[in-house]
């Protein structure tokens, strides 16, 4: 756990970079603070490893002020990855990841040796290892300064920007990749954004701050798409917030209708063995547009809802036999409910805090 | 060409002499400026005043001519005027002048996220200079060091006219003896060839010191 208390950064002319923060990160989670350039989200990430210092107020890791430690110590056992990647030109990319182990007083040869799996574990081939940073993508660069901050194995995991230099296809494999990882490592990571999409995606909660890193909202995302704070905090997470609120919400508890159940003159048909083959009408054999399974979010049904000849979304078991129609009907009453319990929740939860 | 071969038959013994003298006196200095200019150099990087006295006094020191300077400095240091120290000193500081100047853009040059990045891995100041910020540095105070070297070889030559040997006592030697054309060829020759072969050597370090600079220019 990562705690900001009250904290301060003014600098000497007089501007005031952070105002008053006071967050809680949970330990084992993705925290993404996101906000506009220059409203004090890379000076607060930097003040946890004490690149920068607060001017008042502390910050707390696990209990421990980090000002109880010698920075360099600190730091070491702080994961930090930078935008693009900063990695050390003149070292190969093996030399890069072993970098902390070795000032942690590991020989070279063995923090060499966990380099190399640390490279597999985030989907780099060995052969690149000897390779200097000037020959790699920066996608792949990217990468290594992910395996460089998780070398040494720390708890914690300071990411500044990671994904904003490279281009939006890449950016989605890295994103990707580090949900993946971090389902493997459950590190407390805190990243820096200034993308709300990738703060929704990445974070199990977002901090969204305004100006001097005003907490204008600090909500897990459903929550950000579902009840915006403020007008502020509206605008930056844009248009389609309902449709794409619905990414988070379970596409199971939607009321399922039999499959022969025939929608506006149409019935599905299906193979011998049951799986879906499209709608049958009177103008012949429509395209079911594809199916859901289990564990589907209400976004992807919602999607198939709409592109469905019928308005019908077809789910299927594991072996892919049609099991289960939603109806447009059904959908919309779901979504409803769905929308009117969060906001009690969210009410509730206000009444309480 | 005979006459040359002559001319060295006679006089190897004091060609040879010239020429281990010209090497000491041109490379010595670039040495002690080199080491010199590390620490000036990174404190032009660090300080913006420092960096204005510091090109200032560069650009006076390149102004003064080689001859005055050579000659000012018996008076100012209280050396004799054949003492060679004069001509270490006065190139000292036309390399340090120069040198100081590509150690600072050398470092100016360093990728400030990378330093950021290995200050955030937990490297303190001093093992960050020496592992990170200088050797990202080298490549630019390298060429530095080359251009320095080669002006020294060929600078070391004026040291004659006040009576200091080198390579140049051959051309003052030609010039007594009603422009006698074989000391002034065999100088010539041999100052050029110590410029490119000191040339090639630093361009070999270069390469064995910072391989990966070429990586990028696949």
């Amino acid at each position: 756990m990562i705690e900001f208390e009250g904290v301060t950064k003014r600098y000497p002319d007089g501007t005031v970079a952070v105002d008053d923060l006071s967050l809680t990160v949970d330990t084992g989670q993705i925290t993404v603070l996101v906000g506009p350039s220059g409203c004090g989200k890379t000076t607060a990430l930097r003040m946890i490893n004490r690149m920068i210092e607060p001017s008042s107020g502390r910050i707390l890791i696990d209990g421990d002020d980090v000002t109880s430690r010698p920075e360099a110590q600190l730091r070491r056992e702080i994961g930090y990855v930078i935008q693009g990647a900063g990695l050390f030109p003149h070292r190969t990319v093996l030399d890069n990841v072993a970098t902390v182990p070795i000032l942690q007083g590991s020989s070279r040869r063995e923090a060499r040796t966990s380099a190399l799996d640390l490279l597999e574990r985030v989907g780099l081939a060995a052969d690149l290892g000897e390779r200097y940073p000037a020959q790699l993508s920066g996608g792949q660069q990217q990468r290594v300064g992910v395996a460089r901050a998780l070398a040494a194995d720390p708890p914690v995991l300071l990411m500044d920007e990671p994904f904003s230099a490279v281009d939006p296809v890449v950016r989605d494999d890295l994103q990707q990749e580090l949900l993946r990882l971090q389902g493997e490592l459950g590190k407390t990571i805190v990243l820096v954004t200034h993308d709300i999409d990738e703060a929704i995606r990445l974070g199990d909660k977002v901090a969204v701050f305004a100006q001097r890193a005003r907490l204008a909202q600090f909500a897990p995302p459903a929550d950000l798409l579902a009840a915006p704070a403020d007008d502020f905090v509206a605008s930056l997470v844009g248009r389609d917030r309902g449709f794409r609120g619905l990414g988070f919400a379970d596409g199971s508890s939607v009321a399922l209708t039999p499959i022969d159940h025939g929608v506006d003159g149409l019935t599905l048909e299906v193979d011998h063995d049951g799986r879906p083959l499209g709608w049958r009408g009177s103008d012949g054999l429509l395209p079911t547009e594809g199916t859901f399974s289990d564990g589907a979010n209400l976004r992807t049904v919602t999607d198939l809802v709409i592109l469905s000849p019928a308005g019908a979304a077809i789910r299927v078991d594991a072996e892919g036999r049609a099991d289960g129609l939603v109806l447009l009907a059904d959908l919309a009453g779901s979504v409803r409910s769905q929308q009117r319990e969060r906001l009690a929740a969210l009410a509730s939860a206000e009444e309480a805090g | 060409m005979s006459e040359i071969w002559r001319y060295l038959e006679t006089n190897g013994d004091d060609v040879l002499t010239a020429l281990v003298q010209h090497i000491w006196l041109a490379l010595l200095p670039v040495a002690i400026a080199f080491v010199l200019a590390l620490p000036l150099g990174a404190l032009v990087h660090r300080y913006v005043p420092a960096r204005h006295i510091a090109l200032t006094a560069g650009s006076v020191i390149y102004t003064v001519p080689s001859l005055a300077l050579l000659l000012l400095l018996p008076g100012i240091l209280g050396t004799s005027v054949l003492d060679p120290i004069n001509v270490v000193i006065a190139l000292t500081l036309y390399s340090l002048a120069l040198l100081v100047r590509t150690t600072a853009d050398g470092l100016d040059a360093v990728d400030t996220t990378v330093l950021q990045a290995a200050t955030a891995m937990g490297y303190r100041p001093v093992r960050r200079w020496f592992t990170v910020q200088l050797p990202l540095a080298m490549p630019v105070i390298l060429t530095g060091l080359r251009v320095a070297t080669v002006a020294n070889v060929s600078m070391v030559s004026i040291a004659a006219l006040i009576g200091i040997g080198g390579l140049g006592q051959l051309f003052t030697r030609g010039f007594q003896l009603g422009f006698y054309l074989p000391p002034i060829i065999i100088g010539l020759v041999l100052s050029v060839a110590l410029a490119v072969i000191a040339d090639v050597l630093i361009v070999a370090l270069q390469r064995g010191l910072t391989p990966w600079a070429r990586a990028g220019a696949r």
